[in-house]
């Protein structure tokens, strides 16, 4: 039987099923394929903070998100054209995402009166005529992949546990994904378990003769790679990006790194990803909580290591007042937030951009410091890169603000050669010639940062704490002036970091003066979405401006010249405004905000509809 | 007594790495220039003039000597030692010793802290340094009293400690410092006293040299909110009586009371002259078991009916630095020193053009 086969530009998919479903790993391989087969993508996990919710229920469904496409793409997709429903839990919950006309492959096999009760269908949708609006593909997945498997020495459990496989192997024929590095994951995988990996791999093949062979399924799709910039790339998550970025930067300074960290939901895969790379001479500290996390970063710092600490908003809060410390000591410290919906513990595995005032305000006194956001999950890479350049250039703690959708979401990342990544390194501190005193407060001119003075250099023995410092000397000072000229101090070092960042760069092809009217200011993991909406309103002729800020503070020195050079600046924030309130006050522009605080990323239709509204109005 | 001595003894590695001075050092080297601000009289002097008289005797390298502090009193005196030192916030010292001992195992570092610092604010950390077994000297200044904020209780003070935050007096139970860390399994605990110069320096050295987290409670005197809180152990009348000298290898007693096995499987104290020589329990500070050393805690309580000094427990195991070392020796053993481009190229990869 020949199959009909329909070319596509792009191709949004969903994998959903129960927690305990390895949907996470089935978008895993097939994202893996698509990246291998060279289309450009984007993904979004979504998984519940439980480890295990009851099965079958609403809140235990765990599902994936994939974006495909044969040009660049810039976000996991608004609207899922294919949903892969592995039980009746997984339908309802992603129903409501779904446009009619999607395409829906439903596991019938689960679709049982019990587990229909468990979510309140008083009967089968696959049954009634309630999906009739969407196309609808039932397949008995769990009991295909059982028959498969009848030749292995396994029990139905185990062999019914190979249905994610199954169904990837379904989906990998239906859109032409390349099987065999799937196949090599399995046999790495479970290695150890070699009957374990051949009825993995026997139910991903059955899954794809399945579709092969099924009337189910009459056409199968190709999506042509995408037209890259040439290089090597992989597949990255921004949690892991942001390992290697941190790992890089230890490279390319020269220094040790050192991380202090206690587990926290989103940010704990960083902690992970470098525990596992100790032969760089990465010493990973967990600590007995988020407090001597980052107190032994910024003792390792005080040793001349790269100290980082990583956590989420709820870990920031507890590490406020080691951070001021670390302000007031001016050593190098980073510190990660990966952010998290809050407040308090709000929903550990959704993600917010509200943070951003905790970050540049959350501490006692006047303590500022630099904050860098990262605007993709490969730019959590370059973005740690820069964190780590102004924390040791500068000698201060910087905040490297990524979220969950970055942390979790991944993309196509063209990867640099370590030579190419800059050079960060630094000098300590050399012993003060004979007759000279050494002050550890004495400020390079131009940086205004001040010596980095590590124990075991012999002449420079001093001492450094919390009190305020004298000028220059470094000792206890409760002058009043000292004080005052401290702050402002301390402020400028920080503030003059503007004449070393990159300038807002604005994308617009007409210009202020060509027409454009409207420009979209950005921070942070909106930048996939905005940039998304932009392209449509250009798509269908309207003018629009879009800037993304990834220095948060300083602000690029051009900041307010781009805020006035248009009639209005519109700035979709998932928070309540923060960005939007620190440019109102700094520059006096008067923003439009555009907020939502659902624990999810926008969607670029809704952007787009955002931005039309605001060139359409007066 | 062999038998009694069979554990673990002392490791005496807890400067092997710490680069040594070529000249002869004096005390004076290691005073700062700093005015030192305690108040007249406080006990706080006496430990820093027998720390800065003790440490030329170890003969390291002054700038590998790392003092941290925390808040408080006590946490002034990283700024009057001529050494590197770090102040920094209430109750955080043993984490951010931690971070730099952990690092830098050519350091030797103290932490300065007191009874407020390190059991109130900072109880999680110390509990945590000490399983941990970070190599770390932790100097802990037990005034029972808060000094710096001006005279609230402490969590040593005493139950019904009228203060001015207990006018009608503490309800809760003071912590004993020596059990709580022998609880956590700490390496090394040790008993001393600011006003006994020589043994306090016996036991700074003894905590020196121990590879591992050494816990060093020294009882204070704080003469402005809890003056005279240690009298009895330096009454010349009643100090013989109350001090059950712990030396390792030698009888647990003091002038006139003696420390046995008891009935109940216990220990007790008993008048000396009511016991056999032979029936005195010997201190083994090497025993592996920490249970004794705790039973050994607990002899004052009712509070100085008889105080034991000395150095509790002495074990030999691995710090954390060594582990953490060694774990990074062996990563670079089984895969060789990590090269970046090898790491951003790992997994699946693919090129376009």
């Amino acid at each position: 039987m020949t199959k009909q086969v329909q070319q596509l530009d792009r191709v949004i998919i969903r994998f959903a099923g129960d927690s305990g479903d390895g949907m996470q790993l089935t978008g895993d391989r097939f994202t893996a394929g698509t990246a291998e087969f060279g289309n450009d993508l984007s993904t979004l996990p979504n998984f519940p903070a439980e480890i295990r919710a009851p099965a079958g229920t609403l809140p235990g469904v765990s599902s994936f998100q994939l974006h495909f496409a044969d040009h660049d793409i810039l976000t996991p997709g608004d609207a899922p054209n294919v949903l892969v429903a592995m039980n009746p839990a997984a339908l309802k919950a992603n129903l409501g995402d779904l446009p009619r006309g999607a395409d829906i492959i439903a596991n019938t096999d689960e679709f049982t009166k019990r587990n229909l009760q468990k979510v309140g269908y008083a009967a089968s949708p696959l049954e009634d005529d309630s999906l009739a609006e969407w196309r609808v593909h039932p397949v008995p997945l769990t009991s295909l992949t059982v028959k498969a498997l009848e030749g292995f020495d396994l029990s139905k459990k185990d062999a019914e546990r190979s249905k994610n496989m199954f169904a990837l192997g379904l989906l990998s024929w239906l859109y032409h994904r390349p099987t065999e590095a799937t196949i090599s994951f399995l046999e790495n995988k479970f290695a150890k378990k070699p009957e374990i990996a051949k009825a993995n791999i026997a139910a991903f093949q059955a899954g794809w003769n399945y579709g092969e062979t099924t009337e189910s399924f009459s056409v199968s799709y190709e999506v042509k790679p995408a037209p890259l910039a040439p290089g090597v790339y992989r597949n990255i998550s921004g949690n892991q990006a942001l390992a290697y970025g941190l790992i890089a930067a230890s490279v390319r300074s020269g220094l040790p790194l050192f991380l202090g960290s206690y587990p926290i939901t989103p940010a704990s895969d960083i902690l992970h990803e470098l525990s596992r790379h100790k032969h760089f001479g990465i010493r990973t500290f967990q600590a007995e909580d988020e407090i001597a996390g980052v107190g032994a970063a910024l003792g390792a710092a005080f040793g001349g290591a790269l100290g980082v600490t990583t956590t989420s908003g709820p870990g920031v809060a507890l590490k406020a007042e080691t951070v001021g410390l670390a302000v007031m000591t001016e050593l190098p410290l980073i510190v990660v937030d990966v952010q998290r919906s809050g407040p308090s513990t709000g929903m550990p595995t959704k993600t917010e951009q509200t943070d951003l005032l905790m970050a540049m305000y959350g501490r006692n006194g006047e303590s500022p410091l630099p904050v860098v956001a990262p605007m993709s999950p490969s730019d959590c890479f370059d973005a740690a890169v820069e964190a780590a350049r102004l924390a040791v250039k500068y000698r201060t703690p910087v905040m490297l603000l990524s979220d969950g959708y970055l942390a979790n979401g991944s993309e196509p990342w063209r990867v640099p050669a370590a030579a190419d990544l800059p050079d960060i390194s630094t000098a300590f501190a050399a012993a003060p010639a004979e007759g000279e005193e050494f002050l550890p407060y004495l400020r390079d001119p131009e940086t205004l940062a001040r010596p980095w003075a590590v124990p075991g250099t012999a002449g420079l023995e001093h001492r450094i704490g919390g009190i305020e410092k004298a000028d220059r000397t470094g000792n206890i000072s409760y002058d009043p002036d000292n004080h005052d000229r401290m702050v402002r101090i301390r402020q400028a070092k920080i503030d003059g970091i503007a004449k070393d960042i990159p300038p807002l760069e604005v994308d617009d092809p007409h210009g202020p003066d060509g027409g454009t009217r409207v420009l979209v200011l950005g921070w942070g993991s909106t930048y996939g979405p905005i940039a998304a909406a932009v392209r449509r309103i250009r798509k269908s002729g309207g003018k629009v401006a879009q800037a993304h800020l990834r220095h948060l503070s300083p602000l690029p020195a051009n900041t307010g010249e781009v805020l006035k050079s248009y009639d209005k600046v519109l700035l979709p924030e998932i928070n309540l405004g923060q960005l939007a309130m620190l440019l109102r006050a700094r520059f006096l522009v008067d923003i439009i905000s555009y907020n939502r605080v659902r624990g999810l990323p926008f969607k670029a239709e809704e952007l787009a509809d955002v931005i039309q509204d605001v060139i359409d109005s007066e | 007594m062999s038998e009694l001595l069979s554990g673990p003894g002392l490791n005496g590695r807890g400067l092997a790495l710490v680069p040594k001075s070529d000249a002869k050092q004096s005390m004076k080297e290691y005073k700062s220039d700093q005015e030192v601000r305690w108040c007249p009289g406080c006990g706080d002097y006496a430990i820093l003039a027998a720390v800065q008289s003790f440490v030329p005797e170890l003969g390291l390298k002054r700038e590998n000597m790392v003092f941290v502090s925390g808040i408080g009193c006590s946490s002034r005196f990283p700024y009057y030692m001529n050494t590197y030192g770090f102040h920094s916030i209430h109750g955080r010292a043993p984490a951010i010793a931690t971070g730099l001992a952990a690092s830098r195992p050519d350091l030797s570092v103290w932490v300065i802290t007191g009874d407020g610092d390190s059991l109130s604010i900072g109880g999680n950390h110390l509990i945590h340094a000490l399983r941990r077994n970070v190599n770390l000297n932790i100097l802990l200044f037990n005034n029972r009293i808060y000094g710096l904020t001006k005279g609230q209780y402490s969590p040593t003070s005493e139950v019904g400690k009228i203060t001015k935050s207990t006018p009608m007096g503490s309800l809760d139970k003071p912590f004993n410092p020596i059990s709580l860390a022998i609880g956590a399994e700490a390496s090394f605990v040790a008993r001393t006293i600011d006003s006994d110069r020589k043994h306090l320096q016996s036991v700074l050295r003894e905590a020196a040299e121990h590879k591992g987290t050494s816990l060093v409670e020294i009882y204070q005197n704080c003469n402005i909110f809890n003056d005279g809180a240690f009298d009895q152990l330096k009454d010349p009348e009643q100090r013989d009586d109350i001090t059950l000298r712990l030396e390792h290898g030698q009888p647990i007693a003091s002038a006139s009371k003696a420390v046995r096995r008891a009935a109940d499987g216990g220990i007790e104290v008993v008048p000396r002259a009511e016991v056999a020589e032979s029936e005195i329990l010997v201190h083994d500070a090497h025993r592996a078991d920490p249970s004794l050393a705790f039973a050994l805690s607990r002899l004052d309580e009712p509070a100085f009916e008889h105080v034991p000094i000395g150095v509790f427990r002495s074990v030999d195991r691995p710090s954390y630095d060594e582990l953490m070392s060694t774990q990074l020796e062996e990563a670079v053993a089984q895969r060789g020193p990590g090269g970046l481009d090898d790491l951003l190229l790992s997994g699946d990869t693919w090129r376009i053009g």
